[in-house]
């Protein structure tokens, strides 16, 4: 029985373009391990899929949906042979550099759009041996970027005078829901913040909930294909709370699941915001904001 | 067998008195304090060496004057204990071991340790750990529950499922057996959310403690996303309101589970802190006070996931109070984060729109805000500022539909929300200054000047600074909104904190009037009692007699309708401790037409006899000076009569001995000085007030015994034809007193002293009467007396009377009219009789003191004399035929002691029979002359016959022998020719 694990020096996983990723792969054998020999494989993608809603409509172009690798590097990490019992610590040391014509993008999952990068490890073994396997994603951060965050207030109002979609106005509660987010456009590792006040409602509230949405775009100048998703939902007012009492917006944003805001010839990923007041009938109301967020 | 002849010694006393008077040389150390010093020094472990300076001092200044005022026994003592007592030293050593008695246990008492880890939180601050038994005791229900989990054990939702069922079929609907059902096949289908409908308190408070136990198991088995999700699931119980009076409890219980949560990251954290430093292979310790600098970058990661878990739960009160658990773990991070997140936690409180929600999980912030950061207080205004603001919730629709729901009163809502507003006020005030109370009550007055705001503000901020606002304060509860508490518990409040604090001279009789205004109009004796109980302290403590009277009468005029008193004993019975513990003065007090009246109010027997108690033992300890006060006394004679007839046959000894010695102290007290014909009959009149009780009557036998003496120092014994009389009534008293007792050796020696007095008073035929009265009772002398749970041999006690009474009859004349020394004759009778036990030599040893005795009286001049009182020999002056009479009684004794010593003559009772004849012996060398052959031959007899065996104790042998030296030394031929025949074989 023989074992096969990667470990990066980083606990946190975290490179730049430009890092060296170090790290050592790990044998773990009991009794001497014949081998022919073992490879170590970095490679990072982009990969697309298509909503089912528009899988027909697409299927024209479906070149544009093929995976875009980014990096591609492959090593041999030892020769065919022999290693002892034991536990055997090969270090390894690749420099973190694109595909020529390519970005690293910072790693992203999502729905129709993933970016991800790994380290795999393979030893490769006589034929009656399976071949071992082993892979470990890391995690791409910009090492720097042109747009950097710039403060922008945003104000909103909500009243049933700012609602697009309704039929019978007479049926909508008065209300007036005012307040401001500190910006929108964002650092990712600062979190969301704001305000908001209930000034009037009529009805009772039930609920004020700040919904994060991706929207994530596949396709080309010929046709897209754009969807929207809720990424968490993070409740901020739980019943019908005090009028006039400016209650605070504060939202982190996930790791893994945001990455700064990114537009390529192929696919696109935005953040918006929704405010979702919902009244204790169950009808609630909306107000999307679009963010823009930056890694610096 | 030869008869002996006895023969009396004649001896000089004065001149044997010189003969060995001793020489007084001064100590040179203490004699019980030796041991005690060289024992500590020796001792000499490491605390004793700090103390070695204090107790060598002590030897030193002995030296001097072993027994005057610088005693060191005392001091000793004291010293010794402190570093030795073994009996503090098991209490300290208990408690730590019972500390780790169980896991639970240790979780608490590992709070407290947090609490005093604090540092800056003084001893004032009274700590959430105490306040939870209240609230849980308080907030109960009797409706039905229900709890929302998934991970809850199989067995336990088993248990829970034949619960439901049993319940449902006595409902019996069908409804009810489907929902039974679906639920058990859901039970099958793991980690499904699963509703417990129909839980009373108690089971839902088991089910809490199961979640608890739940996390950590699953804590401990590694499953601790289980864990958070256990905790998550646990705070959303905190959201829900629908049965509204336990919700207090139920916060307890559930942020219990938090705290647990909290604690175990944390730990966990600092475990992989720990273990994960680099450049070293053994776990490494982070300091106490650590900053995140020094943790390392794994174990910072693994925080930080922990936050970014949390920050991604939807809904708002589990995100909350997660986060606030752990709060203690932002340390990882970035020290002193902590502070920001408290702000931030406290603004999203806002968000919570329920109003009793919402104030609970802002004491829950202050509640972790004051454990991890002490220090921070920032929150903590804004909790309060916040909690102001949103009040007018209350009366908002959502809260008003629940309350109908729920069919709630609004007063008894609003109290759901003192212990958390109670708590926050608590800690905004720790510490704080007197203007921070303005501005509270400025804002209180502003926005919310509202009941139960101003309670919980008196009950948080420092009574003095309530004190000093007395009147502010009564204006405010007056003009207080209508709705909430019941001011009557503001006022109870509101007199808590001035009764242990100083009130301002001139606000006080304002304050009082302005109070008991409101207070008197309250109908319902329970809100009234409630407010005068607390109240009463004040008026004692600040207003004179006239003012208790009133209060007294008024407290009287609302308990006596409907007989309302008997549902109040307990706070009825604090205003008489309160009255007492700040009024000494019993003349004033009984006095008071009401007081007597309101004690009257206790008709409940035990209940009045425990009042009675109280007062007499007030009494006891504050009347310092002897009483006269008709008043006073008759008042403390109805009471003690109340206690005395508590007492009967089941009555337990403890309580007996309690009300005994009340009483006795109350009697000492009383005190007529010159007016001696009233103190007997006051002693009278206590006899007959508390005839069952030894103690009592034996207090009163020494009184009157007492007085009889007193009243012959003030005539210098001669008694005219007032006091003589006078005497001899006291000397009757207890004469018709003693035979009441029920204790044989009271009486004994209560007869004995009883006639020493007569005699010392001469009333010679009351003497004889109660000599009489003892030698009559010796025969019903037990043989064995109960004591101290055992039952022992009455005869130490038996003989230690009979030395004293034989001592005592050598003094006591002779009635001319009976016999030479026919009390002494009537005492052998009476002894001859006695069924000693076969084993013991008690009758023997009576004999030689009465031989030694009889040698006494055959003197010229007794050895002592009672003033004024003619003894024996100045009655018969040395007459021959009185002499013959007693030499015959000596005669028979010796001849009874021999044919006892021939009884016990078998080699088993060798030991016994010589140490016996030891005694004798001695009795002997010091009484008989012997240049009378008989009395020789008899002594050197004896002193054969104790040796014969060998068993003899050679040193008192020679101690005796040294004895005859001496006597022959001086010159007295007798003892030269007996010398010779003494002789001890050295074996």
């Amino acid at each position: 029985m023989a074992e096969l694990d990667i470990r990066l020096k980083k606990v946190n996983k975290i490179y730049k373009e430009g890092d060296v990723i170090a790290g050592v792969v790990v044998v773990q054998s009991k009794g001497e391990l014949q081998h022919q020999g073992i490879t170590l494989i970095m490679e990072g993608m982009v990969n697309l899929q298509l909503s089912a809603k528009s899988v027909g409509l697409f299927e024209a172009f479906y070149n544009s949906l093929k995976p875009i690798q980014l990096l591609n590097y492959t090593l041999e990490v030892a020769k065919p042979g022999k290693l002892p019992n034991g536990k055997t610590e090969i270090p390894f040391e690749v420099p973190l550099k694109p595909k020529p014509g390519k970005t690293l993008y910072e790693t992203y999952h999502g729905v129709f759009v993933n970016i991800q990068y790994l380290v795999r490890v393979e030893m490769k073994r006589s034929v009656f041996n399976k071949d071992l396997q082993k892979q470990t994603e890391f995690i791409i951060e910009y090492r720097s970027q042109e747009e950097k965050a710039k403060t922008k207030l945003v104000n909103f109002s909500i009243t049933p005078d700012t609602l697009t979609n309704v039929k019978e106005k007479q049926n909508v509660p008065k209300f007036k829901v005012k307040g401001h987010i500190d910006s929108s456009c964002l650092q990712i590792v600062t979190p969301l913040t704001g305000e908001l006040i209930v000034e009037v409602c009529e009805a009772p509230i039930k609920s004020i909930e700040i919904q994060l949405v991706r929207v994530e775009t596949c396709g080309c100048a010929e046709g897209y294909a754009k969807d929207a998703t809720e990424i968490q939902n993070i409740q901020i007012a739980d019943g019908d709370v005090t009028r006039n009492l400016a209650i605070p917006i504060y939202m982190v944003f996930p790791r893994l699941f945001t990455c700064p805001s990114l537009s390529t010839n192929n696919f696109k990923i935005d953040f918006e915001i929704n405010i979702v007041v919902v009244f204790a009938d169950d009808h609630l109301v909306t107000e999307n904001f679009p963010l823009k967020l930056t890694r610096f | 067998m030869a008869t002996y002849e006895w023969f009396p010694r004649p001896r000089n006393y004065a001149f044997e008195t010189k003969a060995f008077e001793a020489v007084a040389v001064p100590a040179t150390s203490h004699p019980l304090k030796a041991i005690t010093v060289t024992e500590v020094k020796k001792s000499g472990d490491k605390k004793e060496i700090n103390r070695a300076p204090a107790t060598s001092s002590a030897p030193k200044a002995v030296l001097g004057d072993p027994l005057g005022m610088s005693d060191p026994l005392s001091g000793g003592i004291s010293v010794e204990f402190d570093g030795l007592d073994p009996l503090s030293r098991i209490m300290k050593g208990d408690s730590l071991t019972s500390g780790k008695a169980s896991r639970a246990d240790s979780i608490k008492i590992s709070k407290l340790d947090e609490v005093d880890g604090g540092n800056s939180l003084s001893e004032t601050f009274e700590p959430w750990s105490l306040k939870k038994a209240g609230i849980l005791a308080r907030y109960t229900t009797s409706e039905k529950l229900s709890i929302t989990t998934s991970f809850l054990s199989p067995s336990d939702q088993e248990k829970v499922v034949i619960k439901t069922q049993t319940q449902s079929q006595t409902t019996g609907t069908v409804s009810d057996k489907v929902r039974n059902r679906l639920e058990q096949l859901d039970d099958f289908e793991e980690g499904s959310v699963k509703e417990m409908l129909n839980l009373s308190q108690q089971e839902y408070v088991k089910r809490i403690e199961e979640l608890n136990q739940a996390l950590i198991t699953a804590w401990d088995s590694d499953h601790r996303v289980k864990a958070l999700k256990i905790a998550i699931q646990c705070s959303k119980l905190l959201a829900d309101v629908s049965v509204i009076p336990f919700y207090p409890s139920k916060f307890v219980l559930i942020t219990d589970i938090l705290d647990t949560f909290g604690r175990l990251v944390y730990e966990r954290l600092l475990d992989k802190a720990q273990s994960s430093l680099p450049g070293s292979a053994r776990p490494h310790r982070l300091s106490a006070n650590f900053t995140s600098d020094e943790v390392p970058e794994a174990a910072k990661e693994t925080c930080r996931n922990w936050f970014f878990k949390i920050a991604s739960i939807r809904e708002l009160i589990p995100r909350l109070y997660v986060e606030a658990a752990l709060l203690k773990s932002y340390n990882f991070l970035n020290t002193g984060e902590y502070s920001d997140a408290l702000l931030r936690l406290s603004l999203m409180s806002r968000g919570i729109g329920d109003p009793l929600v919402a104030v609970y999980s802002r004491c829950y912030l202050c509640r972790v805000g004051i454990l991890v950061a002490p220090k921070f207080k920032e929150h903590i205004p804004r909790c309060f500022e916040d909690f102001i603001t949103t009040f007018p919730q209350v009366q908002g629709e959502t809260v008003q539909n629940t309350l109908a729901l729920q069919k709630l009163e609004m007063p008894r809502y609003l109290t759901l929300f003192s212990p958390a507003l109670d708590w926050i006020l608590q800690c905004l005030a720790h510490s704080a200054s007197e203007t921070l109370l303005n501005e509270t009550m400025d804002q209180c007055k502003q926005h919310c000047n509202n009941a139960l705001m101003i309670n919980s503000i008196m009950s948080a901020f420092q009574p003095q600074f309530i004190a000093n606002r007395a009147l502010v304060f009564t204006e405010m509860i007056r003009d207080c909104e209508g709705t909430g508490l019941p001011k009557h518990l503001l006022y109870r409040t509101l007199g808590l904190c001035l009764v242990v604090a100083e009130t301002p001279e001139d606000q006080r009789l304002s304050v009082l009037n302005e109070v008991w205004k409101a207070v008197v109009k309250l109908k319902n004796p329970s809100d009234y009692i409630g407010c005068a109980e607390v109240w009463i302290e004040f008026v004692v403590k600040h207003c004179g007699k006239r003012e208790i009277n009133i209060f007294l009468g008024d407290i009287i005029k609302h308990m006596t309708p409907d007989r309302a008193y008997e549902d109040f004993y307990p706070q009825l019975q604090s205003v008489v401790s309160k009255v007492l513990a700040h009024q000494h003065d019993f003349s004033l007090l009984f006095s008071l037409d009401k007081f007597l009246t309101f004690i009257d109010m206790f008709q409940r027997e035990s209940i009045k006899v425990e009042i009675c108690k109280c007062i007499l033992e007030s009494f006891n300890k504050h009347q310092v000076t002897a009483i006269n006060d008709p008043v006073v006394i008759n008042a403390m004679m109805f009471l003690g009569k109340i206690m005395h007839d508590s007492v009967d046959a089941l009555t337990l000894d403890d309580e007996k001995r309690v009300i005994g010695q009340l009483l006795c102290g109350f009697i000492r007290l009383v005190q007529f000085g010159r007016d001696f014909e009233q103190q007997l009959s006051f002693y009278v009149e206590s006899r007959a007030y508390f005839s069952n009780l030894d103690a009592v009557l034996i207090t009163l036998i020494h009184s009157v015994n007492n007085l009889a003496v007193e009243t012959r120092r003030v005539v210098k014994g001669n008694h005219s034809s007032k006091t003589a009389p006078f005497v001899r009534a006291c000397a009757a008293y207890c004469f018709i007193t003693i035979p009441s007792l029920q204790a044989i050796f009271s009486q004994l020696q209560l007869y004995l002293l009883s006639g020493q007095v007569a005699i010392l008073n001469q009333c010679y035929s009351q003497g004889d009467a109660f000599f009489k009265a003892a030698i009559s009772l010796i025969p019903e002398v037990p043989k064995t007396m109960d004591g101290d749970s055992k039952s022992r041999s009455s005869e130490p006690y038996l003989l230690e009377f009979l030395y004293s009474f034989v001592a005592t009859l050598l003094v006591t004349p002779d009635n001319p009219e009976a016999g030479v020394m026919y009390l002494l004759r009537g005492l052998l009778n009476v002894l001859h009789d006695y069924t000693w036990d076969p084993n013991s030599d008690a009758r023997i040893l009576v004999y030689s003191r009465v031989l030694a005795m009889l040698s006494a009286a055959s003197q010229e001049e007794y050895l002592y004399h009672i003033d004024k009182v003619d003894s024996n020999d100045s009655m018969y002056g040395n007459d021959p035929k009185f002499l013959a009479e007693v030499k015959s009684m000596a005669d028979t004794l010796i001849a009874e002691i021999l044919t006892h010593l021939k009884t016990i003559s078998a080699p088993e009772f060798s030991k016994r029979q010589s140490s016996l004849i030891t005694e004798i012996v001695s009795v002997l060398l010091t009484t008989c002359d012997f240049s009378q052959q008989s009395v020789a031959t008899l002594t050197v007899n004896l002193w054969g016959l104790a040796q014969k065996n060998g068993q003899a104790d050679v040193k008192t042998l020679k101690k005796l022998l040294d004895v005859a030296k001496a006597k022959a030394s001086a010159g007295s031929t007798a003892f030269q020719g007996l010398l010779p025949k003494l002789v001890i074989n050295s074996s």
